[in-house]
């Protein structure tokens, strides 16, 4: 579970000229925004923009080539040790193996995050998957799949939720099942990739725009519109 | 630790009993080859060191294969990142791989040493176990450090296959040769020689050193 810690006071993402390269490809240029504790930016942008990218830096995945990025307070990577277990998850792989059923990667999670094993069983609940829990992940359908994944990604009560499309392959019904989980009011500060622009512009706080892997727009949601969102992919 | 450890041990066997990926390769591997050398030595009986060369060998080869496999679910199905973002010690995947290489290696063993007495082992030979054992447990021990040290190596590049027997197999001839001069007496037809224990020394030697040296290096194998 996260715990409390000095840091606490700070924003749970300050990134400064943030800049990350793949060999000669350059992902990231001088990314820089705050995000306070509890808030949510959405973040826009075509395929290629550096979006993902930026996501595995926040997650202490990568390291960032440029700047400087600190997350729940802690210094990356220098410090990244400070917010391992402080941060949730939920990209397009969702990390979970195949071969196992939904309740044993939910239990062996729980174990890596010193999680008791009633909140998996919660979480299943939750999201409606409580009678494929005993199933091999591989079994599961694409929107069950993501269910358990999003069970995976706040089994230990985040701070920092990280979501890359959240409601991807999800019915109407599973959207409204992980929306107390991972919506507005679950409570974390959230990085939220969307290409629902209407969407992502409900969810949140402030609204980051990426265009080749620059900050192609930064403002409050209230004063983002859709055009401006779109113009992003044009 | 321990309970990290524990936890993915009892995850990685539950994979391989779920989909049967490394050990029954490894022992099809093994007693395979077993049947190739009867019909390639067109020998039924080996002795010595020949008898002792062909089984660590051959078990060296076989470990290859559990290698290559060893983190293949962690790296396809997200189980590093999983890992890397929880609050556990890094070493905590090490020491659980290596632990189970071992395991793999010696349910291998189990059956692959037996079929190499009766496919290739001249009557009369092989007498003295419990050296035998000392002997497995400690080359074991060796392949398995190694092996989970280049597996996490190999299995962040594309060339995995080629990339983790093009250094394991260098790094392990230590291995192989303390193994075969240990074993080499104890395959002996008229009785067991005297068993060089200076082998087995050598081998505790080299998993002591490579235990340390990976412990040491792990960590940095696991960064982008």
């Amino acid at each position: 579970m996260a715990t409390a810690t000095a840091g606490d006071s700070l924003p749970a993402v300050a990134l400064d000229g943030v800049g990350r390269a793949y060999g000669e490809r350059v992902a990231l240029r001088e990314v820089s925004f705050t995000l306070a504790r509890g808030a949510t930016v959405a973040v826009f942008g075509a395929n290629g923009a550096g979006k993902t990218t930026l996501l595995r830096i926040l997650a202490g995945l990568l390291r960032p080539h440029a700047g400087s990025a600190r997350v729940l307070g802690a210094e990356l990577p220098r410090e990244a040790y400070r917010a391992r277990g402080r941060i949730g998850l939920l990209g397009h792989d969702p990390m979970l193996y195949r071969d196992l059923t939904v309740r044993e990667n939910l239990r062996f999670h729980g174990r890596l995050h010193g999680v008791d094993e009633t909140r998996a069983e919660t979480l299943v609940a939750q999201v409606g998957l409580a009678a494929r829990a005993d199933d091999p992940v591989r079994t599961l359908s694409r929107g069950m799949t993501q269910r358990a994944a999003i069970c995976r990604a706040v089994l230990h009560a985040p701070e920092l939720l990280l979501l890359d499309e959240p409601l991807a392959n999800l019915d109407p019904g599973g959207a409204a099942a992980v929306a107390p989980l991972i919506g507005r009011a679950a409570g974390p500060a959230r990085v939220l990739i969307s290409h629902a622009a209407e969407q992502g512009l409900a969810e949140a706080d402030d609204v980051l725009g990426l265009r080749e892997g620059r900050v192609a727009l930064w403002a409050p949601a209230a004063q983002v519109g859709l055009s401006d969102v779109r113009g992003l992919y044009a | 630790m321990r309970t990290t450890v524990a936890a993915l041990i009892r995850k990685d066997l539950r994979l391989e009993l779920r989909s049967f990926e490394s050990v029954p390769a490894m022992l099809m591997f093994s007693v395979s080859t077993f049947v190739l050398f009867h019909f390639g030595l067109d020998r039924g009986a080996l002795d010595g060191d020949l008898a002792a060369g062909v089984l660590w060998v051959t078990l060296l080869l076989a470990a290859v294969l559990g290698m290559n496999r060893l983190f293949v679910a962690e790296q396809e199905q997200g189980g590093f990142d999983g890992f890397l973002m929880a609050p556990v010690d890094r070493t905590a995947l090490f020491v659980a791989k290596a632990l189970v290489l071992f395991g793999y290696l010696a349910a291998v063993e189990l059956v692959a040493v037996p079929a190499f007495v009766v496919l290739l082992l001249a009557p009369g030979a092989g007498q003295a176990l419990p050296e035998l054992l000392a002997v497995l447990v400690l080359a074991d021990a060796g392949i398995a450090v190694v092996g989970t040290l280049i597996g996490a190596l190999g299995v962040q590049t594309r060339a995995r296959d080629l990339i983790v027997p093009l250094i394991a197999l260098p790094l392990l001839v230590p291995v192989v040769i303390a193994a075969a001069e240990a074993s080499a007496p104890l395959f002996a037809v008229a009785g067991a020689d005297p068993f060089p224990g200076r082998w087995l020394l050598v081998l505790a030697l080299y998993d002591a050193v490579f235990g340390l040296l990976a412990y040491a290096v792990f960590d940095y194998l696991l960064e982008e």
